[in-house]
C-alpha cells in the first residue's frame, strides 16, 4: 500500500506543472496549429455577406514564407541580436569581474544599481528611453544626434534591451564567481598573480558554463524582441509596425485581422526557435563538459 | 499506471472545457427587467453626455468605457467579437465601418432606425448605409480644414493660403524667415488625414459600379498628384515629418514650431490636450484648394455610433445610438463637451453652434465656417472592406519613405498591391 502511494507521489507533484503547461502552452499551441491550416473567406457580395472558415492546407505557410516583410523583419532582428548578445554578456561579465575584485568599495549598492533596470518592466524602460532619444525631450543630446536614424535605430533599440538585461546576467555570472573555491585565489596570489591575470586566466575559464548559459538566454530573448521596438514605434518613422518577427505576427493577427496567417507564421517561428535553442544548448553542454 | 493517465487526461479535458466555455457571453442584463449596455467610445468628456441618458432612462443603463481610440479600437472590436464578448455599442469611424460590417462585428439596425434616418441627409447617410441597410447612426462630420497659428502668421507676415500653390510659397517664405518653425507636419502615423487630402485631390480609392465588383484605385493619377506635392515640400525641408500624436509632435505644437495643422473639425477639443499653452492662438480657415475658388475638401474621421452583433439588446442599444446623435439635448452636450460638428440636420441649427469651442475663444464664427465648408466635403465612393491593411500599409510605407527619402508614389503602388492582394485572398471580387 505504502509502496503504491509512493509510486503515485511523483505524478502528483508534477501534475500542477503539467496541467499549467497543457492549459497555457500545449492547448493554445494546438489551437494555433489548427488555425494555421484555415483561412477566412467571404461568402459573396460587395461587403462579403458574412464569412466562413475553410481548410486551405499549407497555403498560409506559403503566404507567410513568401512575404518579404517577414524576411526583412528577421534580418532586422538578427542585426539587433548582433549588438544585443555580445554587449549584454560582455558587460555582465565585466561588471561581475569588477565586483569580484576584493578591494572594491560600495559593492552591494553598485550591484543593486546594476541589477535594478532588470526590475523595470520593458514597456516602461522603452518609453523612458524613447523620451531620452526624441529631439524635443532628450536630455542626452537627441537634438544633435539622430537616435532614430536608419542605422542608429538598431543601436537605440539594442541599447534599451541591453540596459534591461545586463543586471540579471551579471548576477548569474557573479554567483558563479562566488562559488569558486577561495584556495584557488590564495594559491594564485602566493604565486604573484595580478588581479587582472587572475580574472583572465582563472575566473573567466572557470565561469565559462555560466557565460554560455547567459549567451543562450540572451539569444532566446532576442528572438522574442517585441516590447522595445513596439513601444518605440509611435515615436518615430524609423520603426515600422513589422520591425521584428513578433511585431509582424502581431500586426497580421490584430491589425490586419488575419489570425490564420499569423498562426502559420507563429508555428514556423516556434520551430525556428526550437532549432536555435537545440543547437545552442548542445553547444552549451559541450562547453560545460 | 494507464488508468492514472486516463484520469489525468479526463481531468485536463474537463478543465479545458470549463475554462474554454466559461469565457463567452457576459451577462449584459440584470434581473428585474433593467437593461445594462456597455459603450466603447474615446471622446473626451463623453461621460457627461452618457450621464444625461442614464438620468433620463432608469431602466436602460449605459456604462461607458474607453479601451482605445480610432484604429486600435477597431482591432480590439474584431478581437473581442471573436471571443464573443464585444460591447453593445461602439464608436466607429466611417472609414472602418465597411471592414467591421464585413467582419460581422457591427449589426444591421435598419429595423430600429426607420425614424432616426430621416434626420440625416443622403450624403451623411451614405457613410453608414450600405445596400439599403443601416449599420450605424452618424455622430459627426469632420471636413478637413486648415488650422493655423494666428500669432505666428502675424509675426512672419503670412496670410492663410487659399490654394496649395500659395501654401507651398508660404511654407518656403516661413522657412526662409524662421528655419526653426515648419509650415506644417507631414504625418505617416495617421492615415485619416492623408485620405482626406486624397479625397480633396479627386482620388477615389474604392468604388463599385455593379455592387458586386470592387475597383481599387489607391495609386491613381489623382493620388499621385497629391503625394508628389507633399514629397516636394518634404524634400524642400519646409514641413516637418514626425508622427502625429507623438511626444515630439505634441511638444512642437505646444512650443510653436508648427504653424498649421491640417485637421478635422473636431480639432479644438484635441488641441487642449496636445498643446495646452496655445489656447486662443489658433484660427481655422478653409483647406487650400487645388484650383482657385474650388471649395472641395476631404474629411478626416467622422464617426458613427454602432450596435455590435454580440449585443443581446440590439433594440435598446439602437435607441441609445439614435438618442445620442439626434436628441437636441444630447447633441448640444456633445457640441459643448466634445466639439463635434453634428451629423444630424436638426443638430446643425442648434443655438449652441453660435458660440465658439472653448479653446478658440478668439474665433466667434468657428461653427459658421465649418457649416460653410461641410457641404463641399468629398469622400470616397465607399471605404474598402479591408481598410486596416491599407492603413497599416500607409503607416509603414510612408514612414519608410520619410525615413529613407524614397518615393511617395512607389509607396502608393505598394499599398495598392497589398490591399488588392488581401481583398482577393479574402474572396472579394476585384475588377
Amino acid at each position: 500500500m505504502a509502496a503504491r502511494n509512493r509510486a503515485k507521489l511523483p505524478y502528483l507533484l508534477v501534475a500542477p506543472a503539467v496541467a499549467l503547461l497543457t492549459l497555457f502552452v500545449v492547448a493554445p499551441g494546438v489551437y494555433a496549429l489548427v488555425l494555421s491550416f484555415q483561412a477566412r473567406k467571404v461568402v459573396g457580395g460587395l461587403l462579403g455577406g458574412g464569412s466562413k472558415l475553410v481548410f486551405v492546407g499549407f497555403d498560409n505557410y506559403g503566404l507567410a514564407l513568401a512575404d518579404p516583410e517577414l524576411w526583412s523583419s528577421i534580418a532586422r532582428m538578427l542585426l539587433v541580436a548582433l549588438l544585443f548578445i555580445p554587449a549584454t554578456v560582455g558587460f555582465a561579465l565585466l561588471f561581475a569581474l569588477l565586483l569580484d575584485v576584493p578591494r572594491v568599495r560600495l559593492a552591494r549598492s553598485t550591484r543593486l544599481a546594476i541589477f535594478l533596470p532588470y526590475a523595470v518592466p520593458g514597456v516602461i524602460a522603452s518609453l523612458m528611453w524613447g523620451f531620452m532619444y526624441l529631439p524635443a525631450t532628450s536630455p542626452i543630446g537627441g537634438d544633435h544626434v539622430d537616435f532614430f536614424g536608419s542605422t542608429t535605430v538598431f543601436f537605440s533599440v539594442a541599447n534599451v534591451a541591453v540596459w534591461g538585461s545586463v543586471g540579471f546576467n551579471m548576477i548569474v555570472i557573479f554567483t558563479a564567481l562566488r562559488s569558486l573555491p577561495a584556495e584557488l585565489y590564495e594559491a594564485a596570489r602566493i604565486d604573484g598573480c595580478s588581479e587582472l591575470r587572475m580574472a583572465l586566466r582563472i575566473k573567466v575559464p572557470l565561469v565559462l558554463p555560466a557565460i554560455a548559459m547567459c549567451t543562450l538566454f540572451t539569444a532566446l530573448a532576442s528572438l522574442q524582441l517585441f516590447n522595445e521596438p513596439n513601444t518605440l514605434r509611435p515615436l518615430s518613422n524609423a520603426v515600422s509596425s513589422t520591425w521584428v518577427p513578433l511585431m509582424k505576427i502581431y500586426e497580421d493577427a490584430f491589425v490586419d485581422s488575419d489570425v490564420n496567417k499569423a498562426a502559420a507564421t507563429s508555428v514556423l517561428f516556434v520551430f525556428a526557435a526550437l532549432a536555435v535553442s537545440f543547437v545552442a544548448s548542445r553547444t552549451v553542454s559541450r562547453v560545460n563538459r | 499506471m494507464r488508468s492514472q493517465w486516463r484520469l489525468a487526461g479526463a481531468l485536463l479535458a474537463g478543465a479545458l472545457l470549463v475554462t474554454g466555455c466559461g469565457g463567452g457571453g457576459g451577462d449584459t442584463s440584470a434581473a428585474g427587467g433593467k437593461v445594462n449596455l456597455t459603450f466603447w467610445d474615446w471622446d473626451p468628456n463623453m461621460d457627461k453626455v452618457v450621464d444625461i441618458w442614464n438620468q433620463a432612462h432608469p431602466d436602460i443603463h449605459v456604462t461607458l468605457s474607453n479601451p482605445a481610440g480610432g484604429d486600435q479600437l477597431v482591432s480590439k472590436m474584431i478581437t473581442a467579437h471573436q471571443a464573443g464578448n464585444g460591447p453593445d455599442i461602439a464608436k466607429v469611424e466611417y472609414q472602418s465601418l465597411p471592414a467591421l460590417v464585413s467582419n460581422q462585428v457591427v449589426a444591421d439596425i435598419t429595423q430600429y432606425t426607420a425614424d432616426t434616418v430621416k434626420d440625416f441627409d443622403d450624403t451623411t447617410l451614405k457613410a453608414t448605409r450600405f445596400d439599403g441597410k443601416v449599420f450605424g447612426v452618424p455622430q459627426d462630420v469632420a471636413p478637413l480644414m486648415l488650422f493655423y497659428r494666428t500669432d505666428i502668421f502675424d509675426q512672419y507676415g503670412l496670410k492663410p493660403p487659399t490654394t496649395w500653390d500659395e501654401f507651398k510659397q508660404a511654407a518656403a517664405d516661413l522657412h526662409a524667415k524662421a528655419p526653426q518653425v515648419a509650415m506644417t507636419n507631414f504625418d505617416a502615423a495617421d492615415p485619416g488625414w492623408i485620405t482626406g487630402l486624397m479625397q480633396q485631390g479627386g482620388a477615389d480609392w474604392w468604388s463599385s459600379t455593379d455592387n458586386k465588383t470592387w475597383q481599387v484605385a489607391i495609386n491613381s493619377a489623382a493620388s499621385k498628384k497629391v503625394a508628389d506635392y507633399w514629397q516636394g515640400l518634404v524634400t524642400a525641408g519646409t514641413v516637418a515629418k514626425n508622427p502625429s500624436f507623438s511626444p515630439q509632435w505634441n511638444k512642437q505644437m505646444n512650443e510653436g514650431q508648427l504653424a498649421t495643422w491640417i485637421s478635422g473639425a473636431w480639432a479644438p477639443a484635441q488641441l487642449g490636450g496636445i498643446a495646452p499653452n496655445t489656447k486662443g492662438k489658433w484660427a481655422v480657415a478653409p483647406l487650400p484648394a487645388w484650383t482657385a475658388s474650388d471649395k472641395t475638401t476631404g474629411i478626416w474621421g467622422g464617426s458613427a455610433t454602432t450596435v455590435t452583433t454580440d449585443s443581446k439588446h440590439a433594440a435598446e442599444a439602437a435607441q441609445f445610438a439614435s438618442w445620442l446623435n439626434t436628441d437636441d439635448k444630447a447633441v448640444t452636450a456633445q457640441i459643448q463637451n466634445i466639439n463635434v460638428y453634428p451629423a444630424a440636420t436638426s443638430g446643425r441649427s442648434l443655438p449652441i453652434l453660435s458660440s465658439p469651442p472653448a479653446f478658440f475663444p478668439n474665433q466667434a464664427d468657428y461653427y459658421d465656417l465649418v457649416k460653410q465648408v461641410a457641404p463641399s466635403s468629398r469622400s470616397f465612393s465607399m471605404w474598402g472592406p479591408d481598410v486596416t491593411v491599407t492603413f497599416s500599409g500607409y503607416t509603414d510605407k510612408f514612414g519608410a519613405a520619410l525615413q529613407n527619402n524614397t518615393s511617395f508614389a512607389t509607396a502608393l503602388d505598394d499599398i495598392q498591391n497589398a490591399t488588392v492582394a488581401d481583398m482577393k485572398k479574402l474572396g472579394f471580387t476585384v475588377g
